[in-house]
């Protein structure tokens, strides 16, 4: 039994992941994997109406089915179901209508649920659900936001007496963060207005939702395919009025989230009252029509801007005015998308003067929460647009618009108009790398040559020149903006007797490899063999606290509390070994794993010894706590921001409209790096939801209010071979605010992608007039835009 | 209830389905075969992907979601669980998929290794743009592709280099010992692409 | 999802699938690779009393030849298709057309003739039969008939076979002197044809003697484009060739709706015709 040393070089290499032997094998844990002695299984009734008012239910016809143990409508748990949360009340006045997780009344958007059945099988409880007779009366559907905030508009809540859900403002001149963007507008050489639409997106994880609640006495078990264990737990506990410590959450393998499964939803209440009504264990696993139609959706936004410059190219002032499409009620962080993307429509540049305002609009819709950036690729996707407009106004090439306002490297710190300290970047050389790669210049010129000969394969270039704010967050930030959570992080090490180690982390990831990077974090920082450090997660049982992985946080956070976690242990160590080595404590070095006497390069002690040293604990110094464990919560005192720049060059088919991508560069600095690999891994995928929403994916409902792309089929997903290869390279620009000097890397690729997608396609039909096609960009929308009909 | 006999990872299996039991729902609830997973219902996503036998023998990647146990009669199925070789042996698209970081979440992976291992059963030195149109039943949201693409490459090399067979192969030396962190896929074999190091 | 409840049957003849169809009435549902009605059934939009799989009647999964023309089973699947060396050198636009079909694991299970009674006017193999001149060999109660391509779909997801008929097999005449070629055009490469164009000439010195142009998605059943047809008759020029593709469109009614507008449809269909006659010079 030999215990392997870190030669201290674990951070930075490109680690091959832990978590891969289990999914490569298919010895993998999904919740739907869980099977408990005695389960029954769940079926929901959904409603096939946007907006309705159930007149009558009968779920006695499902009993009669074979099978069959139980079923019940929303009027049968009306008194205990409660009211699904919501987190982000992000005014004091929000519209927070009630939310039941089955509908008692009312159904406000088609696939919520209205009934459900517990039975032997899986297939029993489906059949069952046919079976259940529901009369509808239809109401008015309220789909079109502008609509729903006219005079006079059909209402989703009627008790509520409006659509508007909030209204919610930054203005810098107010702010005292910046000037008056109204005087600027008023005064400007230049202004370009344009709306821009976020079309409606859904996350469509790969992993569909699924959940087992097991009731043992009076201790709740849930297994959730969820990405917030911790905050699952809590929320569970106060809407079911179940006293916290008898909740026990796990999130084990879970197949993706994208945000899409940040979220406490009605499917998990519904296990969970089923579970104790019957109490038996019950389990519930969406299909991927369900999935489709009843997970939370993303983007949904209007954006209006008025961009005011001078005729140098530089900005004198931004207003942005959004409509946010909430859905039919507000999500558990769906009201603050928006406010989190409010802080970024400044992007890297020093505009002086700024205001944002938006609204939270319901309509008779899925709800809409985080998905992949949340709020953040909407501003980069808007400013962005612009940023090309005013270049094409003033006739300078976009990466010159884009330097001119720009904040160089050596003005970080900045503090930007909206309050923000950017911490570090250098976005010239990110761009200067980028243009390296992608061959900017050969490509421009193989543009002209193409115009010139009228060539019917057009070619464009687009930019993208993006930061973001992640490492979700100082907890006294989310606190101003009424979050109802901090946005601290924990981390224990506990030395094992053999010298091994188990880390819990409050972090739940989903596909992000933590496990790996965070061994590779405690290897170099403790000596300890990569292999034979375990990360556990996950489980709240195992790990009690913790804030879960979303918004580009667990490295710049969770990672952070790893790393002082990791100074306790050592300084527990240090008086043991130094009483071993019979010295003073402060003669000691603690290096490659080994405490030595400073200028005695033998005879040292590993932590190995001071973890069996406590375990015995027969001979410790006087006073000394027989143990090496330690713990950290580590609270940000600032966000992070990585930047980038990304180049896309499209070829455009002018006579059918199909885009194909022909190169695409993206160089980002997300600061130091854990593992390069991984790193590389979350730019590609984010790059590809990015190029998803600009060119393939939209979900669409028609005018009675059903989601017409509620399968893979209508809801395309790119595959392989709609997908160009990347070019990735990075530059590194440290966090200075924290010693891992890490910034997060999640979200970066969706971000910057989707604008130097569509700044590439408008690009290549310049010259034929074509300023703007709307998302995503069809073959059809492109060719309607190159006939100068509608885009 | 219908009588069925498949083979299933080598082992043969006997037992009375409803005809509507569908093949995956078979191999998972019936058989604890559940590394082999379900993502749509449109049979649009691939992680269901088993090798099945045809009428002829011949092994080939099916969608398990949509072909019905009863269909299987008489078949010889592998699954991802028994695409190892004995001692836990990984096969190499198994091992490139890790070498490569071919995957993230992990959910899509036990269809797109056995859609991989098709592929390579039949064109065993595919291009890029072949690996790409090979794997276009297959949907995955984390990676891109890119890795994967990178990995059925390197998966192929390996093939043809030991034989042309996709027999399992030891597990590689390089992954996870301590003092070769950049080992993994050869150079070579990722033209045009390399793993990122920071810009000094 | 999982399919609602039907009953299943094996049957290893023609004779015994047609005796269990006659027995079990008009919910009866004939299973060959099951790739589309499988997911229907899972949806539940489809839910037949019982299923009868065509899957051990062994002659079912043969290719033969007969005279000029291949005979295809109906449980010759895409993937047998593409590697089936009679097919290869006699109907290489079936070929080239199967390629596009689906993926990898649906050509494994999927069969050309099951594409064929589907009659989805979204398949890409409609078309393809139009335009090959292939005939159906039909077997029901009252024993066996033979249907032209041309009369074979009726509307969408209709063909001529009767609920208690089962389509046998696919008699495809060998290309012989005849190129073709088929142009799809989607969104994502999972996507169905938003439009298809499956083009055949036989040239004479130089210029196009005869054409056949099929249309996938451009209507409720597969099309042939007759006026495009005879307009190509004679053409020597990339003009001529674009003016005649230009018609194609004439007397097709395409639908509108998500994955595109019936005239964008039309004008695809124009540019896909142009491109795939032009590809075969």
């Amino acid at each position: 039994m030999t215990i392997t040393e870190s030669p201290g070089t674990e951070i930075g290499s490109p680690r091959r992941r832990k978590e891969d032997a289990r999914l490569i094998t298919g010895r993998t844990t999904w919740t739907e994997n869980v099977t408990l002695p005695g389960m029954l299984h769940l079926a929901i009734l959904r409603s096939p109406m946007a907006h309705a008012r159930i007149t009558s239910i009968d779920v006695s016809p499902a009993l009669e089915t074979k099978g069959v143990v139980a079923a019940f409508s929303g009027r049968d748990v009306a008194d205990v179901q409660g009211s699904l949360p919501c987190a982000w009340p992000v005014t004091e006045d929000m519209v927070h209508p009630d939310r039941p997780p089955i509908a008692v009344d009312e159904v406000r958007f088609m696939g919520e649920a209205v009934a459900v059945v517990a039975a032997r099988s899986r297939a029993a409880a489906l059949d069952a659900i046919a079976a259940i007779e529901v009369d509808y009366e239809a109401l008015p559907v309220v789909l079109d936001m502008e609509q729903a905030i006219a005079e006079g508009a059909d209402l989703v809540h009627a008790d509520k007496g409006t659509n508007k859900g909030y209204t919610w403002v930054f203005d810098s001149a107010e702010a005292g963060t910046g000037g008056d963007a109204g005087a600027a507008i008023d005064d400007a050489e230049v202004v370009i207005r344009r709306r821009y639409v976020q079309q409606r997106l859904i996350p469509a994880f790969m992993e569909p939702r699924s959940v087992v609640v097991d009731p043992t006495g009076d201790v709740y078990t849930m297994w959730s395919a969820t990405q917030i264990p911790h905050i699952l737990r809590f929320l569970l506990a106060v809407v079911t009025g179940t006293p916290e410590h008898k909740v026990r959450v796990i999130a084990p393998d879970v197949g993706g989230g994208f945000g899409g499964k940040l979220q406490v939803t009605p499917e998990e209440l519904i296990a969970f009252i089923a579970a104790k009504r019957l109490g038996k264990p019950v389990k519930y696993t969406e299909s991927r029509s369900e999935s489709l139609v009843s997970a939370h959706h993303g983007r949904d936004v209007i954006q209006d801007l008025e961009l005011a410059a001078r005729r140098d190219g530089t900005v004198t002032g931004l207003r942005v005015k959004l409509l946010a499409n909430m859905g039919a009620y507000m999500g558990l962080v769906g009201p603050g998308v928006p406010i989190l993307g409010a802080f970024m429509y400044n992007a890297i540049y020093k505009f002086p003067a700024y205001r944002f305002e938006c609204s939270g609009i319901f309509t008779n819709t899925t709800i809409t929460d985080a998905y992949r950036g949340a709020g953040r690729p909407e501003a980069t996707y808007a400013i962005e647009r612009i940023m090309d407009e005013l270049a094409v106004e003033l006739g300078l090439d976009p990466l010159e618009v884009r330097e001119r306002n720009w904040i160089n490297a050596d003005e970080f710190p900045f503090t930007t108009v909206c309050g923000l300290a950017y911490d570090s970047g250098d976005y010239a050389k990110a761009t200067d790398r980028a243009k390296e790669l992608f061959g900017y210049d050969e490509l421009r010129q193989e543009q002209q040559a193409r115009r010139d000969t009228g060539d019917s394969v057009q070619l464009g270039i687009g930019i993208s020149t993006y930061t973001e704010m992640c490492g979700l967050a100082p907890s006294r930030v989310l606190g101003a903006l009424r979050y109802g959570a901090g946005g601290w992080e924990t981390a224990s090490v506990r030395m094992l007797p053999t010298g091994r180690v188990e880390v819990v982390t409050g972090t739940s990831p989903h596909g992000q490899g933590h496990e790996t990077a965070w061994s590779q974090i405690v290897a170099d920082q403790l000596g300890v063999g990569f292999d034979d450090i375990e990360v556990l997660h996950g489980d709240t049982r195992t790990s009690y606290k913790g804030l879960d992985t979303y918004g580009s946080r667990s490295l710049a956070v969770g990672g952070v509390a790893l790393y002082n976690a990791c100074q306790k242990v050592i300084d527990k160590a240090k008086p043991i070994a130094a009483h071993m080595l019979e010295c003073d404590p402060a003669d000691l070095e603690f290096t490659g794993g080994q405490f030595r006497v400073r200028g005695n390069p033998d005879g040292g002690r590993t932590l190995a010894d001071c973890a069996l040293a406590v375990f015995a604990a027969h001979d410790l110094p006087d006073g000394i706590e027989p143990t090496l464990d330690a713990d950290a919560v580590y609270d940000p005192v600032n966000f992070s921001f990585p930047h980038g720049t990304h180049l896309c060059a499209t070829e455009v088919d002018t006579e059918t409209g199909r885009v194909t991508i022909r190169k695409y560069v993206a160089v980002d600095d997300i600061g130091k790096v854990i593992n390069p690999l991984i790193v590389e891994g979350q730019v590609h995928g984010g790059i590809a939801q990015g190029i998803a929403q600009a060119l393939f994916e939209e979900a669409v409902y028609d005018a009675d209010g059903n989601l017409m792309t509620g399968t893979f089929v209508d809801y395309t997903l790119p595959t392989a071979a709609d997908l160009p290869t990347l070019v990735t390279d990075r530059t590194e620009s440290p966090a200075p605010d924290h010693p891992l000097g890490t910034k997060g890397v999640g979200e970066a690729g969706t971000i910057a992608s989707t604008p130097a997608v569509v700044n590439a396609i408008v690009d290549a039909l310049r010259p034929m007039g074509v300023n703007d096609i709307a998302m995503p960009c069809t073959p059809e929308r492109v060719w309607r835009a190159i006939q100068g009909g509608a885009a | 209830m219908t009588r069925v006999s498949i083979k299933v990872d080598g082992v043969e299996y006997e037992d009375d389905v409803e005809p509507r039991t569908l093949l995956v729902h078979h191999l998972r609830e019936r058989l604890g075969k559940v590394g082999t997973v379900v993502g749509c219902d449109t049979s649009n996503c691939g992680a269901c992907t088993v090798l099945m036998s045809d009428a002829d023998g011949h092994q080939q990647g099916v969608k398990s979601c949509a072909v019905l146990a009863v269909q299987a009669d008489d078949r010889e199925i592998t699954t991802i669980e028994g695409l190892s070789g004995p001692d836990n042996t990984l096969h190499p698209v198994q091992r490139a998929f890790h070498e490569a970081h071919g995957l993230q979440c992990g959910f899509c992976t036990p269809g797109m290794i056995m859609a991989a291992v098709d592929l390579l059963e039949e064109n065993s030195d595919p291009s890029e743009q072949e690996i790409r149109e090979g794997l276009e039943g297959n949907l995955c949201r984390c990676t891109g592709y890119q890795n994967i693409v990178r990995a059925v490459r390197a998966a192929s090399e390996e093939i043809r280099r030991s034989g042309g067979d996709a027999e399992p192969a030891a597990p590689s030396p390089l992954a996870g010992e301590g003092h070769t962190p950049d080992s993994g896929l050869p150079r070579q074999s990722v033209p045009d692409e390399t793993i990122p190091q920071p810009v000094p | 999802m999982i399919p609602p409840s039907f009953d299943y049957a094996a049957p290893t003849t023609v004779d015994e699938a047609v005796g269990v169809l006659r027995d079990a009435g008009e919910d009866a549902k004939v299973i060959a690779g099951g790739q589309s009605l499988i997911p229907l059934l899972r949806l539940r939009f489809a839910a037949p009393s019982t299923l009868v799989d065509l899957g051990g009647i062994a002659e079912l999964r043969q290719v033969r030849e007969d005279g000029d023309a291949l005979v295809i089973g109906a449980m010759v699947t895409h993937a047998s298709v593409l590697r089936d060396p009679l097919i290869n050198e006699h109907l290489p636009l079936l070929v080239s057309a199967t390629e596009t079909v689906a993926d990898r694991q649906v050509r494994h299970r999927g069969t050309f003739a099951g594409s064929l009674a589907h009659a989805d006017p979204a398949g890409d193999l409609p078309a393809v039969a139009l335009v090959l001149g292939a005939s159906m060999e039909v077997v029901g109660p009252s024993g066996r008939r033979v249907v032209p391509a041309s009369e074979f779909f009726v509307d969408y997801l209709t063909s001529v076979v009767a609920p208690d008929e089962v389509l046998v097999a696919v008699r495809v005449p060998k290309q012989g002197s005849w190129v073709g070629a088929y142009e799809k055009f989607n969104r994502v490469a999972q996507g169905w044809a938003l439009v298809g164009v499956a083009a055949m000439v036989r040239r004479d010195n130089g210029s196009i003697a005869e054409a056949r142009v099929g249309l996938t998605n451009m209507g409720s059943t597969p099309l042939r484009a007759t006026a495009t047809e005879q307009a190509l008759a004679g053409a020597d020029s990339r003009e001529a060739i674009g003016a005649a593709a230009a018609r194609v469109a004439e007397g097709t009614r395409p639908s509108d709706d998500l994955l595109g507008s019936a005239d964008y449809r039309r004008h695809l269909a124009g540019v896909l015709t142009r491109r795939a006659v032009a590809s075969l010079s």
